[in-house]
Order: structure tokens, then sequence, then C-alpha cells
């Protein structure tokens, strides 16, 4: 990998220069090999909102009401309601409360990250236990608890694209600075007492 | 110090001036013998003046009886804690003690912790990383190959989203107001260098990071970042990143909530769109009290904190202090920190020590007299962008109570009568 002699330095480092970084591919610096199907196929496992990425395979709400007694219920509770894991049901109506319950149902905004969550880190103590067909049953489960999937709905990544999240439209880009607090140095107004 | 004019003004400025000066030459003798008193040294073993300490008439450790260094056994309180009511230790994290540290670095064993599944251990001559997507290459590097690029060492702050949330129980010490944010040297290689070695497509607006532990942690980065500061880590002050800390590599994006330098980095995926992971939508936006929600709320905005005198310390003499904190701004540099010692009524810019770093701690100081009235000891940063640090009731008023993450209100220190220090917000 290193340069044999000063010239053949200097005209690599010309020649990257006239290539462009972006086209300069790593032939100068030789580092790394290009990944093979293989290796990216088991790594690659991001599903994106508009379905990019959803592997092949489906399953049952039915079925995945097991899933979720076996693996998921002890932390997400027998109902859904939370433990030591978060609620993934209930919440609708709150978020403008005092009392907001961020769930699934209630305020995630795509179906596309309840599948990827599941495969990529549940459940909590076995993440990447489940097979591709009980993440579907699972998150087909999950949606049918909170009405969005009828019970004997048979889910795959068709199914999945087509659930319309109720809070989808519910996010904005971050619009801070949103709070302007005036540099006053001497005897200035002082608000109600911290709490 | 005494005699500077400078001093004097600041003196004046700062308390009541005449009284304290008083006051300070009749508590002192009394004050002085409490002290002795306390000190450890004193005990039986008799290590003080006049007597020779038994540590000068004897050999002590020999050399590398620890090979890899470790502090005193008497910094017992220089440790990491679990943030106060968690149960659970695998999705969790811990505070650094801002209390008992002083300078923009904190020691590696005590940068603060977020993991989401645990601290994986990770064999380096197994771990690889994967750049593909909209990229000319797909490429597959080890880390040893990664050692290789070109590197660089900066200085930068990297600071939890939600440090602290917006509602009580609030913290007794600074670690638990604020300990989510600690200083290091990251050094690596930078993300443009290894993007530009793979070579961008058109249309190359995103990158998804992910994760090698069993949360698989995923976040999207706009490529503008990816192509301006962030860095593939794996230093950390001088030697390769902790476990804690991702070991072998992690994302650093400088100026960015925490989450997003996702750590033990196995993945990076060049896309036209984010992921929306969960820990972009579920997590990590922040619900405004209308029950929207912001999204891509990257930037934690500027930011600071007293560290001495802080909640749980206290004053043990009247007479003159000194106030010592921490200011950070992921927008850039710290332009100025002012301290207040009556709640906020009246300022004074506090001397900041060099150096002053873009997105990374600067440290800030100030003298104070303390004639044993009660005060209300206030911090507020100011960045280079202008933007002053907020109330706490300045930010609840726009964003309601609920929104998690991004609190980065001035912290209130009250100092009683009898110099015992607690948090002015109860």
């Amino acid at each position: 990998m290193a340069a044999s002699n000063s010239k053949t330095w200097v005209l690599g480092a010309a020649a990257a220069a006239m290539l462009g970084m972006a086209h300069a591919n790593g032939a100068e610096l030789n580092l790394g090999r290009d990944v093979t199907p293989e290796e990216l196929a088991g790594w690659n496992i991001t599903v994106f909102s508009d379905g990019t990425g959803y592997p092949a395979g489906k399953g049952t709400v039915r079925h995945g009401e097991d899933v979720y007694k076996a693996s998921c219920a002890a932390c997400h509770g027998a109902k859904l309601e939370g433990g030591l894991g978060p609620a993934l049901a209930g919440g609708k109506g709150t978020l403008n409360t005092d009392k907001p319950l961020r769930t699934v149902g209630s305020y995630w905004p795509y179906a596309s990250t309840l599948f990827d969550y599941i495969r990529r880190a549940m459940p909590f103590q076995a993440p990447q236990s489940l097979s591709n067909d009980d993440v579907y049953a699972v998150a087909g489960y999950i949606l049918n608890v909170n009405g969005l999937l009828p019970a004997d709905a048979t889910v795959d990544a068709e199914v999945l694209k087509r659930v319309q999240m109720p809070n989808r439209d519910g996010f904005y880009v971050d619009n801070r600075p949103d709070v302007e607090n005036p540099r006053c140095m001497e005897n200035c107004a002082v608000g109600p007492k911290p709490h | 110090m005494e005699k500077s004019p400078e001093a004097a003004s600041r003196r004046r400025f700062l308390a009541g001036a005449g009284a304290a000066a008083v006051a300070l030459g009749a508590a002192r003798p009394a004050l002085a013998q409490e002290a002795a008193a306390a000190s450890p040294s004193a005990g039986p073993a008799g290590n003080v003046p006049p007597n020779v300490p038994q540590w000068t008439r004897s050999l002590g450790e020999p050399t590398v009886a620890v090979p890899y260094g470790k502090p005193s056994k008497y910094e017992v309180n220089a440790i990491r804690k679990l943030y106060p009511g968690l149960t659970e230790p695998m999705s969790a994290f811990s505070t650094s003690p801002l209390q008992e540290l002083d300078g923009i670095i904190t020691p590696n064993g005590l940068h603060y912790e977020r993991h989401h599944a645990g601290v994986p251990q990770i064999d380096p001559a197994q771990h690889r990383l994967i750049v593909h997507g909209l990229t000319e290459r797909e490429m597959i590097f080890t880390m040893e190959e990664i050692r290789q690029f070109p590197r660089e060492s900066k200085i930068y702050f990297l600071e939890c989203s939600g440090n602290p949330v917006f509602v009580p129980p609030y913290g007794k010490t600074a670690a638990e107001v604020t300990g989510l944010v600690s200083g290091s040297q990251w050094g690596g290689v930078r993300l443009r260098t290894v993007l530009e070695h793979v070579g961008l497509k058109k249309g190359a607006k995103w990158v998804v990071a992910e994760g090698a532990d069993g949360a698989a942690m995923t976040r999207s980065i706009p490529i503008e970042k990816c192509l301006d500061d962030v860095l593939l880590a794996f230093i950390q002050n001088g030697e390769h990143l902790r476990p804690e800390q991702g070991y072998p590599l992690r994302l650093f994006c400088p100026g960015f909530e925490g989450n997003m330098s996702v750590k033990w980095l196995r993945r990076l995926q060049v896309t036209d769109q984010p992921a929306y992971s969960k820990e972009e939508t579920s997590k990590y936006t922040d619900l405004m009290a209308d029950g929207r929600a912001r999204k891509f709320s990257f930037v934690m905005e500027a930011k600071s904190i007293i560290t001495f005198p802080s909640g749980t310390q206290k004053l043990t003499r009247k007479g003159t202090h000194e106030i010592r904190g921490i200011a950070w701004s992921g927008h850039g540099k710290i332009r100025a920190v002012d301290v207040s010692i009556d709640g906020g009524r009246n300022w004074k810019e506090a001397t900041l020590d060099m150096p002053v770093l873009s997105k990374a701690l600067t440290s800030f100081r100030a003298t104070f007299d303390w004639n044993g009235e009660e005060l209300m000891l206030m911090s507020r940063a100011v960045d280079e962008t202008g933007y002053v640090q907020p109330t706490l009731e300045q930010l609840i008023a726009v964003r309601g109570r609920w929104s998690t993450y991004h609190n980065n209100a001035i912290q209130p220190w009250k100092v009683s009568t009898t110099g015992e220090v607690t948090n002015g917000r109860v």
C-alpha cells in the first residue's frame, strides 16, 4: 500500500485531485473491498417508511397473539398496557393533554418502524431471534389491538405498506430556536419562582 | 487579588461588601477548628505536622504495581451512578459526576453512559463496517483498515438529548440535574473521507447509521452533516474507545444529541430518505403542548451549569468563594457565561478558561462573597450565534412540559444561611 517513492506519492496526490475525491473509489488508499451480496444480506435489515426493505414472509394476527404472549407480554403487559417496557396500545386522544401516552397506535407515524424495530431489537432479552414470519405476525397483532388491522388478517409487506397510522401527520421538522431570552445584566425582571 | 481594583469592584457587585469583611474575620477561627476536626489526616495515625507522616517514613507501591493506573483509593465520590429511579440496567443511563470534576475533559471511566441493550464486548478482529446504498462501491472494512485512513482529533462535548426532562423529580446533585454530558478529545477518520472513498451517488441525502449492539441502534443523519464534521471515532482521550463508548468504532456527530453518535457502528447506508427508525419517531421526537411533535431535533442548544457550589455541597466558611462550572453549545463556541447570586436579578460575566472550542465544554469561573445570607446561584450561557440560555419557565411556555428532550434551562442552586447547597428548583 505504501508509495514506493516520493514521485509516486506526488503523482498519486495529483491524480486524486484531478479525478475529484468523489470518484477516487479507494484506488489510492487501497483500503476495504467490495462487500458480497451474502455479507450485506445478513446485516441489511432497515425497513423504510416507503416500504423499501421489507423481507419476504407473512404471518397471521392470530399467530401474532401467540408470539406476543410467549415473547413480549412479560414486559409490555397482557393487554399491551406496558410494564417494564412501554405501552404499545392506547393513548388515543391524549397527546395534547397533561398525561400524554405515546404508543404505537397514538404516536408512531409509520407501521414500517414497528416491523423494523421488532426485527432488529426485540424481544429485549433475545434480539434478532424471531423469524421474519413471526415478526410480520406479531407486528400485525399489535396493529390489530390498536384497531388498525382486522383480527383475521394475514400480514405481509403489502399489508403493512397499506396501513395508515393515525398520527402520521403529527410531526414537523424542528423549528428551534424557539425561545428568546434577553441578556439583561442589571435589575432584570425575575419570573415566577423556579418550580 | 484583594488589592486589585477589578477584584474590589467584583466584590461590591457580588456581595454586600463591607459587612462581609467584618463577619469574615469573626467567623474564621471557629470554622478553621471545625475543618481541622473533620480532616481525615488528623486521625489516630497522626500524619499531620509536626508528626512525620507514615508515607514519608516508608516506601510506596512498586512501579507498575497497577499496569493501568487508577484514581486514589480516597477518591470515592468520583464515580458514575445509575440515574435516580432506574431499576432496569440494560436500557439505562449513568451520569458523569460533574460536581467532582473540573475542566473540559471527562476522564474516560467517568464519561456518561446511555445504552439501549447493555454494553457489548466486541472483538475488534471480528468487527466490520459496511458502507452501502447510494454509493459508487458498496464496501466492507476491517478495523485495521479503518484505522489506516488519515485521522483527525477534536475536542467535543457529547450530551444525551434528555438531560434532564422537564418535570419533577428534580435532581439533588449537578450529576443528577445534568450529568448526561461529558467532554473528550475524539479521534478517528472524518466520515467525509470514507464517503469520498466509496464515492457518493447522486440523490444521496441521508446516511443511516446502525450499531452492532442488541438494540442495533439506528439513526438517520443528513448528508450535509456527514460531509461536515462527523467522525468515525475509535480514539477517546488518547486511547481506544471504552466498551461503554462504542468500542471498537462509533459515529460521532459534534453538537448533535448523543444517541445520533451511534456506538458499536457496523453499517452506514447512504439513502435518499430517512429511516424513520424507532429512535427518530417513537423516541427522540419532541411532543409539544398542542399534541404535535418536532422531528429531526438534532442540535443541543447552549447550556451551562454551576458545578461548585452545587447541590449537596456546603460552603464551610464565610468569605470569598469561587463559582466553577461548564458551558457548551451544539451551535459552536461559547461567547460568554453570566452568573447571578440573587436568583437572576443581577448578572455578571464570568471568566472563561482557555481554550474555548467549538462544540466543546468550556470552563467558567467567577468569585462571590458569602456572608451567611441566603443566595440563589445561576449561570447563563451565550453562544457565538448570540443565543442566550433560557429559563425553564420560558421553555415550558413554548413547549409544554412533556417534550422530554432538549431541556437546556438555567439551573438554580440555593445556598442556605448555614451554607448548605440544594436544588433551587423544588
